[in-house]
């Protein structure tokens, strides 16, 4: 019998799943058994990002759960199953499929539904409420046939339902039941420009709407009739006008609810039963609900804390928010309405531009209460610091929202706030935790990141966070050395510009002109890849051969035991049965151990060195090349069956892999690149995964960049969409080139993107907009690598001089007698260290 | 008295790289810098991977050392010591080489116990 006590959370959404990923973070978790219910068919996901959903993001894109989160931590997860008692008396907790589970301790995490007026035809089919994924995929299915949607409710959810609407090609209508749209954060000035710009988009906004029923339509499916005898049609209705806390399993469990709704909670986030707390949108603090969710992750810690023996306490929450709609800027913080007695206001409008600013401050003018930012919320981060942090103001306080004027600085350093400053209010980082992260090492944004988490949640505060590096790091004197290696004092970048400058053709041009010494492993194989992009040379030529690594030198991938692989290419996994039967001969002659890889062609394993001449020539002649399975290039474009065999499929993806791989194979690069080409968005070529990739969608082609596998799997960004052939090639094109010019030695696309300033959003200003003048450039020098291709291994072959490198010694034809093979199921593999003895002995004897 | 045996041309060896040769049944990984006039010999055999492949590693230098990197976990040996720069008590044989008259000999006397 297990001593632990069981700890029992109803509720599987965005605070509880933070509430247990804290949990199984602390030192405590040996303390509990843990069990959850999770009444959607979906472990926890991102609710704040849903609407991304129709912007080409899947439900596990949007997963906040780890791969393998609940086993690893032995946590029992009843999915799919909803709690439908507390006995209190007897600590139980029932579910509806019949679950039965003691607990000890109990948190309720059960978040808010949201508010469907309770009006005639409010269930009509069709008529969605905005919350969660399957309301999503209602949305969808609803949309094949609707033309116009609305939305009731003209908040913050309802105009990000809107977009949606939009994003589904819907004309789209907003129904707000007040005179403004987000009147909780805006004021009359802010909700007026907001509504400008809203409209401008083609949303059609309709405000002092009261919707009474909704009856049979005449143009549409569906008719909203309102008080004031006005009438909308549309096909698809979305509920987006608020949000109830859900309360009722705690109420029927004879909980104090509080009078406006939400399980009533203490400081620590107890309930009135002090073995059950509730945390995130269910719960109320001091006669107050939080739909937001930052509050909830505070309350989740605060939970946690007491459970463990701590007294921390929830104080409430900022409900300040920052957030783009439909591209608009919007922000509020603090007191937007200057309700603070004796508050003063400064407001600023440009209608010109479509900006509204207003700043709220204290009788005095020393301290910020509010903001409201429309159309520019760029002083955000530098407003939020003043209001958090009580920082005095500047004597103008009007100079933080009017356009700067040039003999005033209106920025907050980063310098200015205190360690108490609260950086990241997601994961509740403050400005001294991160400086203790820089003094323990961590002197670059990746690292920082994963250190403190920082950044990691809603993003909005990444700027702040680079400035605050940025800021340390010079304050302690801190040169990040950026030096490839002892040998050269530049960085990758750095020597990729001096070769394409002064036309640099070797390493000991290089060496000699810029760096000291004779090189090491890292700068001249970094130099040899440099080269390799950039003037696309034979690899094995003479002044090359020294520059790359075993792998290159030999053009196959050394194996433990010191024989190698053969990886001819296939390109897009196509083989046809003739091709196979050459490649199984081959293997058969040569005695090789023969795999299907992951990357969808064979690997032969087990050459020796003076086998690979013989054995790649035999595949050549029989139409072969190499697979550049040892360099630093383009790997494999992957692909499915797609539309010439698959009922499903929407293109030829067959087709498109085969070209992309013809085209960009022996490109060398910073690292290995992959790419996949999936025929319909049920992604059989796990396109999303890889550092290009493509999907067939009824409009074209949706390119993905930056995803990754390997140690650290990412998803791709959606890059852009609906691509014909042309453009999506001159993209790649030039998302590769830039990619090998600007990244670090062995850095992955996905890292890549990870350490770009300004990330995605940058990337495409470079690709597609061409803000840097680039694009022909770029463009230019792929068509130089396509156009000098060249089959190294053909090449080789065909060149005596380079053929003498691939004999075991110089001085004799001998085998390396310690290559040493077993049979292992049908094929060969190498003989273990003691299997080797055994051998050797045998054959001594 | 040393023993110089004759082992190939030259020719035969790669220029900042390295070849193996077979002397007396033991396998010699040879490195050339001609920019330098330098040549080194060591064992061939990588004790970390337990296989005999340094003479297919990349070399240069280190800290003013010439080194030669492991092709398989890329540890570094001094080529005039046979030091591993990563671990220091590994050390690996390093054998007496010389270019006369265009010919490379080795010589494995004295280093081979
Ligand atoms: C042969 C193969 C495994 C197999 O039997 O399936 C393989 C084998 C090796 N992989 Fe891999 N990887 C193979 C597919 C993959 C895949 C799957 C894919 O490509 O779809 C991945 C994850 C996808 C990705 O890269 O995003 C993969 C992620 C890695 C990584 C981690 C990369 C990362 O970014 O985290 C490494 C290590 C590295 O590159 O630094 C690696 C490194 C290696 C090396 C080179 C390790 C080494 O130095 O010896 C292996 C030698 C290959 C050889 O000797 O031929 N291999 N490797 C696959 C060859 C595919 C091909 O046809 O070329
Ligand atoms: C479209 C949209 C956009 C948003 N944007 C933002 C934003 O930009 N910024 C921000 O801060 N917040 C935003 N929010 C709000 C944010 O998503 C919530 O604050 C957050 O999800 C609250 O987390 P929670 O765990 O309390 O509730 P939820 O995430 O709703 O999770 C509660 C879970 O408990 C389950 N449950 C309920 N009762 C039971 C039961 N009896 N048994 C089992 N399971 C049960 C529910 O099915 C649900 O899965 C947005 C919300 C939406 C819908
Ligand atoms: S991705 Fe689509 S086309 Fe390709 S095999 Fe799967 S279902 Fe078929
Ligand atoms: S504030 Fe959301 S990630 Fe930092």
């Amino acid at each position: 019998m297990s001593n632990k006590q069981t700890l029992v959370v109803i509720g599987n959404g965005m605070v509880g799943q933070y509430f247990l990923t804290a949990l199984m973070a602390s030192d405590h978790k040996a303390r509990y058994d843990v069990v959850t219910f999770c009444e959607e068919p979906l472990p926890a996901y991102d609710r704040v990002h849903l609407s991304e959903y129709f912007a080409g993001k899947s439900a596990s894109d949007l997963s906040l759960v780890e791969d393998g989160f609940f086993d690893n931590n032995a946590i029992t997860i009843h999915l799919d199953d909803k709690a439908v008692a507390i006995d209190r008396v007897n600590k139980t907790v029932s579910s509806e499929k019949g679950v039965l589970i003691n607990y000890d301790k109990l948190v309720l995490a059960t978040g808010s539904k949201a508010f469907v007026p309770p009006i005639p035809g409010h269930d009509r089919e069709n008529c969605i409420p905005y919350r969660t994924v399957a309301d999503l995929d209602d949305m969808l299915a609803a949309a094949k046939e609707a033309k116009v949607g609305a939305v009731v409710g003209g908040g913050l959810l309802g105009l990000e339902a809107a977009k949606a609407l939009q994003d589904l090609d819907l004309a789209t209508h907003v129904v707000q039941f007040g005179p403004r749209l987000m009147s909780a954060q805006l004021d009359d000035g802010g909700a007026s420009m907001l509504r400008q710009k809203i409209e401008a988009l083609g949303v059609s906004v309709h405000t002092n709407k009261n919707t009474i029923k909704i009856v049979d339509g005449e143009t549409c499916a569906h008719k909203m009739v309102f008080a004031d005898g006005t009438e909308l049609e549309a096909d698809m209705v979305l509920y987006s006008a608020g949000i109830r806390p859900r309360d009722e399993l705690a109420s029927v469990s004879g909980l104090t609810i509080a009078d406006r709704g939400g399980i009533t909670i203490d400081n620590h986030c107890l309930t009135s039963d002090n073995s059950i707390y509730a945390i995130g949108e269910c719960a109320s603090w001091n006669d107050q609900t939080f739909g937001l969710v930052a509050p909830g992750y505070a309350m989740a810690r605060t939970a946690l804390d007491h459970l463990m023996g701590g007294n921390d306490s929830f104080t409430g929450a900022d409900m300040s928010t920052k957030l783009k709609l439909n591209g608009v800027d919007v922000a509020s913080i603090g007191d937007p309405h200057a309700t603070t007695a004796g508050a003063l206001v400064y407001t600023y409008q440009n209608g010109v531009d479509g900006v509204y600013k207003r700043i709220v401050v204290s009788q005095d003018n020393q301290y910020l209460l509010g903001a409201v930012l429309v159309g520019d919320a760029s002083g955000y981060p530098t407003l939020m610091q003043y209001y958090l942090n009580g920082i005095d103001l500047p004597e103008h306080p009007d100079s933080l929202i009017l356009p700067s004027r040039s003999d005033e600085s209106v920025g907050l350093g980063p310098d200015a706030l205190p360690a108490s400053a609260q950086i990241c209010s997601c994961y509740d980082v403050s400005k001294g935790d991160i400086c203790s992260a820089i003094d323990s090492g961590c002197t670059t944004l990746g690292a920082l990141k994963s250190e403190t988490q920082a950044a990691t949640g809603c993003g909005g505060c990444a700027a702040l966070l680079k400035s605050v590096l940025d800021c340390e790091l010079e304050k302690a004197g801190i040169e990040v050395n950026t030096d490839i290696c002892e040998h050269f004092p530049y960085t990758r970048q750095d020597l990729y510009n001096l070769i394409m400058v002064e036309e640099i053709k070797t390493f000991s041009e290089l060496i000699h002109k810029h760096g000291l010494g004779k090189g090491c492993e890292i700068c001249k194989q970094a130099v040899g890849s440099i080269l390799a992009s950039y003037w696309n040379e034979y690899v094995l030529k003479d002044e090359h051969l020294s520059l790359q690594d075993t792998n290159d030198t030999f053009l196959a991938n050394m194996q433990k035991d010191g024989t190698y692989s053969v990886v001819p290419r296939m390109t897009g996994g196509e083989v046809s049965p003739d091709m196979l039967i050459v490649l199984g001969q081959v293997a058969k002659k040569y005695g090789l151990y023969t795999k299907v890889t992951g990357g969808q062609r064979v690997d032969l394993f087990g050459a020796r060195v003076d086998q690979l001449p013989k054995i790649w020539k035999e595949l050549i002649d029989a139409g072969f090349e190499s697979g550049h399975a040892y360099g630093k290039s383009l790997r494999t474009v992957k692909s499915c069956v797609g539309s010439t065999w698959c009922r499903f499929g929407v293109d030829d993806s067959v087709g498109l892999a085969v070209e992309l791989e013809n085209r960009y194979k022996g490109l060398r690069a910073p690292h290995k690149i992959k790419f996949a080409v999936s025929g319909c968005t049920r992604e059989c070529a796990e396109a999303q995964s890889k550092d290009i990739g493509v999907i067939a969608v009824e409009g074209g082609w949706n390119l993905y960049v930056c995803g990754n596998g390997g140690m650290k799997p990412r998803h791709g960004d959606l890059f852009a969409t609906n691509l014909d052939k042309a453009t999506l090639i001159q993209y790649i094109d030039r998302i590769l080139t830039f990619y090998i010019r600007t990244a670090d030695r062995l850095q992955r696309t996905s890292v890549w993107m990870e350490n770009m300033e300004g990330g995605l959003d940058y990337l495409k200003s470079v690709i597609i907009e061409d803000k840097l003048s680039l694009a022909q450039q770029l463009e230019d020098q792929m068509q130089h690598v396509v156009d000098s291709y060249q089959c190294e291994w053909k090449t080789t072959i065909e060149d005596d001089s380079k053929l003498k490198r691939f004999r075991t010694f110089v001085n004799s034809d001998k085998h390396d007698d310690n290559i040493i093979f077993v049979e292992e199921r049908g094929q060969v593999r190498p003989a273990s260290k003691e299997e080797r003895a055994h051998l050797k002995l045998v054959e001594t004897a | 008295m040393t023993t110089w045996i004759d082992v190939c041309s030259i020719d035969d060896l790669q220029p900042n790289s390295g070849v193996c040769a077979l002397v007396d049944n033991q396998q010699v990984a040879i490195f050339y810098m001609p920019e330098d006039d330098a040549i080194f010999a060591i064992d061939n055999y990588d004790p970390f991977g337990d296989v005999h492949v340094l003479s297919r590693g990349l070399i240069g230098d280190m800290a003013g050392r010439p080194m030669v990197s492991s092709p398989l976990y890329k540890q570094h040996f001094d080529l005039q010591t046979g030091q591993c720069f990563e671990d220091e008590t590994v050390k690996i044989p390093v054998y007496g080489v010389q270019i006369i008259a265009g010919r490379v000999e080795v010589t494995v006397d004295g280093a081979a116990q």
